[in-house]
Formats: structure tokens, sequence, C-alpha cells
């Protein structure tokens, strides 16, 4: 049902849609990241896809497996003709240099949280963001922790962590997940990890 | 404040018109806390539904003294942290108990509060005795009130003999050895 949508954008955009794909129901258009402002005003405004909804927006990271690394991912909506599409972006390399795409505020003003969220867990800087700062975490967290290359145990206490140089019982020093990792950065008596 | 110690006695003479006791003044001084424990909640997450039976007259904590929530932490004496804790929340938990008058006790309600739980990651704290000391741990996602109820009671043991060092609640019945019971349904099968 969507497709006609992917089919609006191939000829409005032609080589500026990279590639689509319509997967259990989904229609997917990897699309310019150069053109992303306009491609969503166009969609927004145009009385055949009337995308009025925006649903959602965040970001993978393919470290290691893509070399444009990150895909912005923007779902939408029509309540008018009942169909919905998904958007791609790829940007960045591989160090994470350039990962900049322009901010869909200014189309649905929904997209402020979202972009904010993603900008805090992956590092996307979204051009023209009113407000572009971190959402979920504190301000004085370094990094973006939804990056592949972010550290699975590294954690940044807010307060000095006590140190109990002995666990007390009940407690040893296996305490905690028995199938997680035991290598967060507090220190744990003489190991070092 | 020492310990009253295990040995307390609490004697009644007979033979006297009016009756008194004798006991140790810390004795008496713990035996007034235990029951007169003004808690103050620290609730963030879903052990917190576990907390509202708790304190609803089904299980009705208010049984062990432990009636009134104050929402301030300079009125009240036991601190419940229920639920998980993030970095970001650490300093406010760690606010809050220095804010509280002594003598103060802390509760650790279910695994997200003693441990981390199974959130082992960049946000979550790996348990509230990484930033504050804890007196009674209570294992659980969440624990059942049964559970919390014990913890209370050991709390209040804790209480009367002076005891700070950290208690965990046991299991009522242990799972190593109710594994061992379970019946091994492939067995019978290759045996007919
Ligand atoms: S221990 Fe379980 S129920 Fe309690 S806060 Fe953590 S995840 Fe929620």
């Amino acid at each position: 049902m969507s497709k006609r949508v992917l089919e609006i954008l191939k000829s409005r955009f032609g080589a500026d849609i990279y590639e689509t794909h319509s997967q259990f129901g989904d229609d997917t258009a990897v699309v310019n990241p150069e053109k992303w402002l306009e491609i969503a005003k166009f969609l927004r405004d145009d009385p055949q896809c009337a995308m009025n909804m925006f649903v959602d927006l965040t970001a993978v990271d393919w470290l290691g497996r893509q070399t444009p690394r990150f895909e912005v991912v923007l779902h939408l909506h029509s309540f008018e003709r009942n169909h919905r599409i998904r958007l791609k972006a790829r940007i960045g390399d591989d160090d994470a240099n350039g990962v900049e795409i322009d901010s869909l505020v200014s189309v649905w003003i929904g997209a402020n949280w979202f972009e904010r969220e993603c900008f805090d867990m992956f590092g996307v800087h979204f051009k023209g963001h009113p407000d572009l700062r971190r959402i979920l975490m504190y301000p004085e967290f370094v990094g973006y922790p939804l990056r592949k290359d972010y550290p699975a145990d590294k954690i940044q206490p807010l307060v000095e962590l006590r140190n109990v140089p002995d666990k007390l019982p009940p407690f040893g020093l296996d305490e905690g997940m028995p199938f997680g990792r035991q290598t967060h950065d507090y220190p744990r008596g003489e190991e070092t990890n | 404040m020492t310990s009253g110690g295990a040995g307390t006695t609490i004697q009644v003479l007979e033979g006297s018109e009016t009756g008194f006791a004798t006991t140790k003044f810390d004795a008496l001084l713990n035996w007034a806390r235990k029951y007169s424990l003004f808690q103050y909640p620290f609730i963030t997450a879903c052990c917190a539904m576990e907390f509202m039976a708790m304190a609803s007259p089904r299980f009705d904590m208010a049984r062990f003294g432990a009636e009134a929530p104050r929402f301030s932490p300079r009125q009240s004496d036991l601190l419940w942290v229920v639920g998980t804790i993030s970095q970001r929340q650490a300093p406010a938990l760690k606010r809050i108990y220095e804010q509280m008058a002594d003598p103060k006790y802390v509760f650790a309600f279910g695994t997200c509060a003693s441990c981390g739980g199974f959130y082992d990651n960049y946000t979550t704290l790996a348990g509230i005795d990484k930033v504050i000391p804890v007196d009674v741990y209570v294992p659980g996602c969440p624990p059942r009130p049964e559970a919390v109820i014990d913890g209370l009671l050991l709390l209040q043991d804790k209480i009367a003999r002076g005891d700070r060092t950290p208690a965990i609640v046991k299991p009522r019945r242990d799972p190593t050895v109710q594994a061992g019971n379970l019946v091994r349904l492939g067995k019978k099968s290759t045996a007919t």
C-alpha cells in the first residue's frame, strides 16, 4: 500500500533515493543525507503522501560492518492516507567524523526530543536543532553510550563510590549478575580488570 | 551508641507494690526504636508495586511499627530504597541519606537496589551499597511481601541487638535443595 509513496519519492528525487525495499510490509527508502530535510518536507506537504505524523527517529551504529557508519532511521505515518514509510540516511565514517544531518524539528515539532535522544545515545549532530543537549544522560557524561565503540562495562559515576576493602557479608567478590561481566571500573580489592 | 548485647534480660522484681523493671538503657532505647520506624520511601521503579502491596492492609507493615511514611528525610529513620537507581540519581540518594538524622537504617528492597539486578550497563548503579551503607538486603525481582516482612523483622532484630552489619533475607526454601528433588522426566521415558 505504501509502495506508492516509494514510487512518488523515486520519481520526484531520482538519484537521491539510493535504494528502496519493501519487506514484511515495511516500505523503506535509503536516501541521500544531504536531501534529508527536503525529502521530509516533501513527504509532509505533498498531498499524495501527506505524512502528518512523526512516529519515531533513532539511529543504528554499524561499526565495522558498513562504511557510512551510522544509519539514521525515521518512521512516518499518514493519518489522512493511512500509510507509513521508513526513511534511512547513512552518515559518518569509521572514526565518527561527519556524523551530522539536518534537524527535522522545523518539519515535525515532535522530532525535538527524539533528536535529542539520538544525539545523547549516538552522538548524531542535528543541524538546526533548537536545543541539542543530552536528554537522558547527565551533562557530565563523556561519550555516547550506544555507540559500538563505547565499552560495554564502562560506568561514569557522579558520586565517588564507597571503597569497602573487603565486601561485607553477605556479598563476596562474585556479587552481582552470575552471567554478566565482572569488569566494572570501580575498585574491587586487589582485583584489577 | 553501643549494643545492649545478646544476653540482655529484663527482670521484674516480685514484692514491689508499684512494680518496676530493670534493663539496660541501650536495650530500652533500641526496643523503642525498633517499633517506631519512620520511613522515607525512595521509590523509583517496578518494585514500587510490591511496596504498595506491603503498605496496604493485606500485608500491613503498620503491624511492625513502621507505619507513618515521612516525606522528609529529616524526620525519618528508615530509608527504603525501592527500585533501580541510575547513576544520575545516585547523588540525590546520597544527599537524602546524609540528611537523615541518626540513627538511620537503609533497606535495599529488591535485586536492583541490592546489586543492580540485570541492569549491567552504563546507566545503572550496581547496588546502592556502592554509595550508601545498607542494613538489610531483600533479594527478589520484585521480592514478595512476605520476604519484605522477613526483612523488616530482621531489621528490627538487628536494631534490638545494636548490630549494624549488613544482613540478607534468605529464601524460605533453598532452591538448590529443591532442584535435587525434581523428578527427571527424561529418565523415565528412556527406561520404558
Ligand atoms: S528488582 Fe525487579 S521489580 Fe524491582 S526494580 Fe528491579 S527490575 Fe523492577
